[in-house]
């Protein structure tokens, strides 16, 4: 066939997977279209992989060249995507959905090394052009950063890292850190160096910067981290495109780049944190500096017993799940709950925070796992009218997300965030480990007040005690 | 700066379509109920794999006797056909969920 013609049959599968990017995206924004986006982004992306393997190619100055590629590297090239495929398939299917928010790290972090890898190759193929050089130098050092910065992020989701690891004076560490790469990358493209050394010193060195940023970030801002390595990796995905000139590249790296960024925004929008807290950590320093409210009254212990003829009891219960409730994997055993509550007249609702959970949504994921009706999960703006009428609010694994301190104490951290409006409902019964403050490290005033009880104890251990002793009555 | 001023120049069409692309990517989530912000996420996670198509370009034109570059290639090509598997099928897991109903 004409050169010409298989150039223009690849040009014609990008055009059709960048549309079906923009398309997925836009469906993925809505619970009815969301599953099929997901699977016409998936299938424009096969359509590009394929184009790119069979199709080779390329518009030059003067007509079209087509690439002579062996038969070795056909196979090596279809070895590394059966194994690729095997792999991400089994992962993906087999992974407990409390387990996800790393997954999704993990996946981020490869993508992000596939492009610091691309920059490594090319590197020496383009030492003659400035312009191609510093696409590969910026996807290097941002594919870098995304990989070891991802690795930590789900090293820190795992359990197997749960303190932030501060350096002292860690913030100008880092900057100078920062500096220090770009300056090092600059070089690399301006100075016209050949080596190879100081190529792969400067991958080192991008991959070290990723690991001081993520490192002193505490577990509960993960997943803002991930949103944000996310649309890094995105980024050097786009410089991959312009260095190709490839604009399938460049639309799917474009579009995560900039997607990504508004929703890590959104995310630290619904914390009531500016990014710049997340990333430098001022949240500890305030809380440290700031008295708290004064305390107020005493706590007030219930028996799970006591529990069970309370909600027995009641016309209408809203659940507040929050991270503790993942943690403890107790979506099922709530859910159990909710229909044996249900069977006995009681009005069941769930109010989903926009934060609860370990990221946006995932509260949602987990609940709909254990086949909550998605029509019970209310959202936040939408319940906190009801919690007048309602009976009794059970509060699992909540805490910030239930302080009312963020509507009272203008010296709180957390002051100005909304929350679940649950201190105006008539009883509060809040399930938690301990007295230990949530992660803004503050108390909270709802423990205190008359009409509020504690449930201690694992929130698995505590539901499964509670439905066994409502099936008794 | 002539020179900066002139790759500008030089590259315009890439510019005009990298500034869509950015607005593109803002309007396309704008408004996205907060429910499906970590599914929205794995979808983007799984998108960006689209880098994949650069290790396969570098594989295509690495040279079949440079045993350092193809290593380096099919590592990057498997990395980045786990990104692009793996994400779109977790995230089709999670979504699973919420068709159900």
């Amino acid at each position: 066939m004409q050169p010409e013609f298989l150039y223009s049959l690849k040009t014609i599968a990008y055009i059709i997977a960048s549309a079906t990017f923009i398309i997925g995206l836009k469906r993925m924004g809505n619970a009815k279209t969301a599953r099929s986006g997901n699977l016409i982004a998936a299938a424009g992306m096969t359509l590009a992989i394929i184009a790119s393997i069979f199709i080779h190619v390329n518009k030059t100055a003067d007509g079209y060249e087509t690439v002579e590629t062996s038969g070795f590297i056909y196979t090596l090239i279809f070895a590394a995507i059966v194994i690729g495929t095997i792999i991400g398939w089994v992962t993906a299917k087999k992974v407990q959905m409390t387990k996800m928010p790393e997954l999704v790290s993990m996946f981020n972090g490869m993508g992000g090394a596939c492009a610091a890898l691309i920059g490594l190759m090319e590197f020496h193929h383009n030492l003659d052009n400035t312009g191609a050089l510093l696409a590969i130098i910026l996807g290097l050092i941002i594919g870098s950063v995304s990989f070891s910065g991802s690795v930590i992020a789900f090293l820190k989701l795992n359990g197997t890292m749960n303190k932030p690891v501060r350096l002292p004076s860690y913030n100008i560490i880092n900057t100078l850190v920062m500096i220090g790469v770009l300056a090092f990358g600059a070089h690399m493209v301006f100075s016209g160096t050949h080596s190879t050394t100081l190529l792969y010193l400067l991958f080192a060195s991008a991959l070290v910067y990723g690991i001081l940023f993520t490192i002193p970030i505490g577990g509960a801002d993960m997943p803002v981290v991930i949103s944000l390595l996310n649309s890094f990796t995105g980024l050097a995905a786009a410089f991959g495109g312009f260095l190709y000139d490839n604009k399938v590249m460049l639309t799917g790296g474009i579009l995560v780049g900039s997607a990504g960024t508004l929703l890590t925004l959104v995310m630290c929008k619904a914390m009531n944190r500016p990014l710049s807290n997340v990333i430098f950590g001022a949240f500890g320093g305030n809380a440290a500096s700031g008295s708290g409210p004064d305390v107020k009254g005493s706590i007030k212990d219930l028996s799970v017993a006591d529990a069970a003829v309370l909600l027995n009891y009641s016309k209408k219960v809203v659940i507040v799940p929050g991270y503790g409730l993942a943690v403890a994997q107790a979506q099922h055993i709530i859910h159990e709950l909710e229909v044996l509550l249900e069977e006995r007249g009681v009005e069941v609702k769930y109010a989903i925070h926009p934060v609860a959970g370990r990221m946006p949504g995932h509260m949602n994921v987990l609940l709909a796992e254990s086949n909550v009706d998605y029509g019970k999960l209310v959202e936040m703006e939408d319940i906190n009218p009801e919690f007048d009428q309602t009976d009794v609010v059970l509060v699992v694994g909540a805490n910030d997300v239930v302080n009312p301190a963020a509507k009272t104490d203008p010296s709180s951290p957390i002051y100005g965030m909304p929350i679940l409006e649950v201190e105006n409902a008539k009883h509060i019964i809040v399930n938690k480990r301990s007295m230990n403050a949530g992660y803004a490290g503050i108390d909270n005033l709802l423990f205190y007040d008359p009409k509020t009880s504690m449930l201690f104890g694992d929130a698995k251990k505590v539901l499964t005690e509670l439905v066994a002793e409502l099936k008794t009555m | 700066m002539t020179e900066i001023i002139n790759f500008i120049g030089n590259h315009q069409e890439i510019i005009f379509f990298i500034i869509l692309s950015v607005f593109v990517g803002v309007e396309v989530i704008g408004g996205v109920p907060t429910v499906l912000h970590t599914p929205l996420m794995s979808g983007a996670n799984a998108i960006h794999g689209v880098v994949i198509v650069g290790a396969i370009i570098v594989m295509l034109n690495a040279d079949p006797g440079d045993y350092l570059a193809l290593t380096l290639g099919f590592l990057a090509v498997v990395l980045g056909t786990l990104n692009v598997v793996g994400g779109f099928v977790v995230t089709d897991r999670m979504l699973e969920m919420f068709k159900k109903k």
